[in-house]
């Protein structure tokens, strides 16, 4: 005999499916149970893809692209059904599938009378574009762009439009396309609204369930979400991959309540938002800046010929030997930025061979590559804020979310195309983050200007002007 | 076309013999392609174990437990990190698509070891029911229709025990998981997708040994 699922179970159900879009093995139910609450019409059966003029989308992820799209021999109907490739991560969508939602009695979420322990104090910059953010939230708009350059302190700006929705009761998610964010962003989160509870999914996190009023998670993992929520913030919505992949705003769209506010962050809007923010289609306020009021660093370049063959025989630049031996502060750590992982490992060696001959670093522990494939990667991150490593080679993957106090940055062939006008304005970002040394010097060595470094420049000029500096 | 590992467009280099003879398209591009390892050079006359002995020690163990019931494996690639990925993404996550990376080595690999018994009837590893249930497809099947020869489903199999969870010695000292359907006088090859401690396969020969087949073969995709 099989006992029918207690009011306790009920809710709890409720708060775990509600908000989602999930294969059948993503309910932790019976076979019993799963299918009483569907003739109870708690869960609802939703088609797993859709026909659209002769081609398939994936009704999880929103990919119709036919190449990833792909058929098998199902043997339990002995039919042949297309499935989508995109998504399969996370459990195979197939035409035999079907997913699942929540149509019972909608849980309610907490209301806060104080949630925010936060106890730090916002400047004047920040506090203004914080009380826009939270006007939007409460009269509801239906988007609002903060575009707030590398160093503003965006993270803190967010907190009183986060108590202003938990006062109302209302659900949050803080969404952003890279893990390591979610990772760094999950503490401090955690510490401003302490007796909230806070989770985080990525791929890897511990807690996959996603049942906590306020969520952090990467964009990816929005795809197992549908009308969740009713504010929605995307940290760095110009990054990797959320501006590159369709299914990521697809997942963020599907994921928002009808009356929802999201609300965008970023340091380097991309062209369509510009476009947007142009033609007053998308409402924007602009912190031009850094928390601690100096201006940001303007990068400088430099010149080397023949530079990727020189790279390529493990030969480090002159001029750059020449601004390590005399730049002005020398106590600063210096991250160096490379377009390719196998250019890092190809120059990790040398580098450090080089540090060392000129007494930069005492020992070859002192410096290290870091890559996105790299199983240390966090160590090795945390040992460089540590300052226990003083040079720290990297690709792009610390281009942007993270805080380093003082470092000078340079980056080694400048001219790679995977150094766009916006990957080039974050890393300038990641000198003079700190108010004991908010300068820096950001060096791009290539061998032919691009397009991109003038606009980087450009617009690190203008940022610079818009926030009062001559 | 685009790889079907890392989804890098895949752009054909065009030379004298390809202009003329159009090859098949790559499934893999040269980068993924290149982590895979076939085995080459000496192997274990009996398993396909990459070794520098002519029977290695697990053959020779298994020829002294006078369960001695098959009469060879062969298989076309070593079990490296890469294709640990691979095939739990097509496996365990379903991609079924994924089977192509391994067609025209597959095929070819069969025609050397075992092009010559025409006569040999193919014999896909089943699964259980349930996990054949939970997966849509068994991947032994899949890779025996790549196959010229007759391919025949005559085994079942009872228990559900996953085999990558278990214990060499805990593999080895179950009971016989299958039961056969129909009795095969013709040799038979076992197909399946990797051949690690060998049991799964002995128990299915000794199986169609007792039911009177006169020769065992078996054919893997991987040698674990």
């Amino acid at each position: 005999m099989v006992v029918p699922l207690n009011r306790q179970e009920l809710m709890d159900l409720a708060k775990n499916v509600t908000g989602k879009l999930l294969l059948r093995q993503e309910i932790p139910l019976s076979a019993f149970h799963f299918t009483q609450a569907v003739e109870q019409k708690f869960i609802r059966a939703v088609p797993s893809f859709t026909k659209k003029h002769f081609t398939l989308q994936c009704n999880r992820c929103g990919n119709n692209e036919k190449r990833l799209m792909a058929q098998y021999p199902c043997s339990i109907c002995n039919k042949t059904h297309s499935y989508c490739r995109k998504c399969i991560a996370m459990g195979r969508v197939s035409e035999c599938t079907m997913l699942y939602e929540w149509s019972g009695p909608v849980p309610e979420w907490k209301i806060h009378a104080d949630p925010c322990t936060w106890k730090g104090t916002l400047t004047e910059a920040q506090q203004k574009a914080a009380d826009r953010i939270a006007s939007a939230v409460v009269n509801k708009e239906k988007e609002l762009l903060s575009w707030a350059v590398c160093g503003a302190g965006k993270t803190e700006m967010l907190f009183p439009a986060i108590t202003i929705a938990l006062k109302q009761g209302k659900r949050i998610c803080l969404a952003t396309p890279r893990a390591d964010v979610v990772r760094e962003l999950q503490p401090r989160i955690q510490q401003a609204f302490s007796d909230v509870t806070v989770q985080a999914l990525y791929g890897g996190s511990k807690d996959k369930k996603g049942t906590a009023q306020l969520i952090l998670a990467t964009t990816h993992q929005l795809l197992r979400f549908k009308q969740a929520f009713d504010v929605m913030i995307i940290d760095e919505i110009d990054a990797f991959p959320f501006h590159a992949e369709p299914s990521l705003s697809f997942a963020a769209e599907r994921a928002i309540k009808l009356d929802s506010t999201t609300i965008y962050l970023t340091a380097t809007p991309r062209k369509q938002q510009l476009k947007r923010i142009r033609n007053n289609l998308l409402p924007h306020i602009f912190v031009p800046r850094r928390f601690h009021s100096y201006p940001l660093p303007v990068p400088q370049m430099k010149q080397v010929s023949q530079l990727k063959s020189q790279l390529k025989k493990k030969e480090l630049p002159p001029s750059f030997l020449k601004w390590l031996l005399i730049r002005k502060h020398p106590q600063r750590q210096i991250l160096v930025f490379v377009p390719t992982v196998s250019l890092a490992d190809h120059l990790s060696v040398p580098l450090t061979d080089l540090l060392i001959s000129y007494d930069i670093i005492t020992s070859k522990q002192q410096a290290s590559t870091v890559h996105a494939s790299d199983g240390d990667r966090e160590e090795k991150v945390q040992s460089f804020r540590d300052r226990d490593l003083f040079m720290l080679l990297t690709t792009t993957i610390l281009e942007r979310g993270v805080t380093f106090p003082s470092v000078d940055v340079i980056i080694l062939d400048a001219g790679h195309h995977v150094f766009d006008q916006a990957a080039i304005v974050q890393i300038a970002g990641r000198a003079g983050r700190s108010t004991d040394d908010p300068f820096g010097d950001v060096l791009l060595f290539h061998d032919g200007k691009t397009e991109a470094m003038v606009e980087a420049v450009e617009s690190i000029r203008k940022m610079n002007k818009r926030g009062g500096f001559a | 076309m685009h790889c079907l590992w890392c989804d890098e467009e895949i752009i054909p280099s065009v030379n004298w013999g390809n202009l003329l003879l159009p090859s098949r398209p790559a499934s893999l591009c040269e980068k993924c392609e290149s982590e895979l390892e076939q085995i080459e050079g000496d192997r274990c006359r009996k398993c396909s174990r990459k070794t520098a002995e002519v029977v290695c020690r697990d053959c020779q163990w298994w020829e002294s437990q006078k369960r001695n019931v098959l009469a060879g494996n062969y298989s076309v690639y070593t079990y490296n990190a890469f294709m640990r990925e691979i095939i739990a993404k097509w496996k365990y996550r379903g991609d079924y698509i994924l089977r192509n990376v391994f067609a025209e080595v597959f095929t070819e690999g069969y025609y050397q070891a075992f092009g010559k018994k025409k006569d040999a009837i193919i014999i896909p590893i089943p699964l259980s029911e349930n996990r054949l249930k939970e997966r849509g497809f068994n991947q032994a099947e899949a890779l025996a229709a790549f196959l010229p020869n007759q391919s025949k489903s005559l085994l079942a199999r009872i228990d559900s025990e996953k085999q990558s969870k278990k214990s060499r010695k805990q593999r080895i000292t179950r009971k016989n998981p299958f039961t056969l359907k129909e009795t095969l006088n013709k040799p038979a090859i076992l197909v399946d997708d990797i051949y690690t401690t060998g049991t799964t396969i002995r128990h299915a020969a000794e199986l169609l040994k007792q039911n009177g087949c006169p020769e065992v073969y078996s054919y893997t995709l991987i040698r674990g």
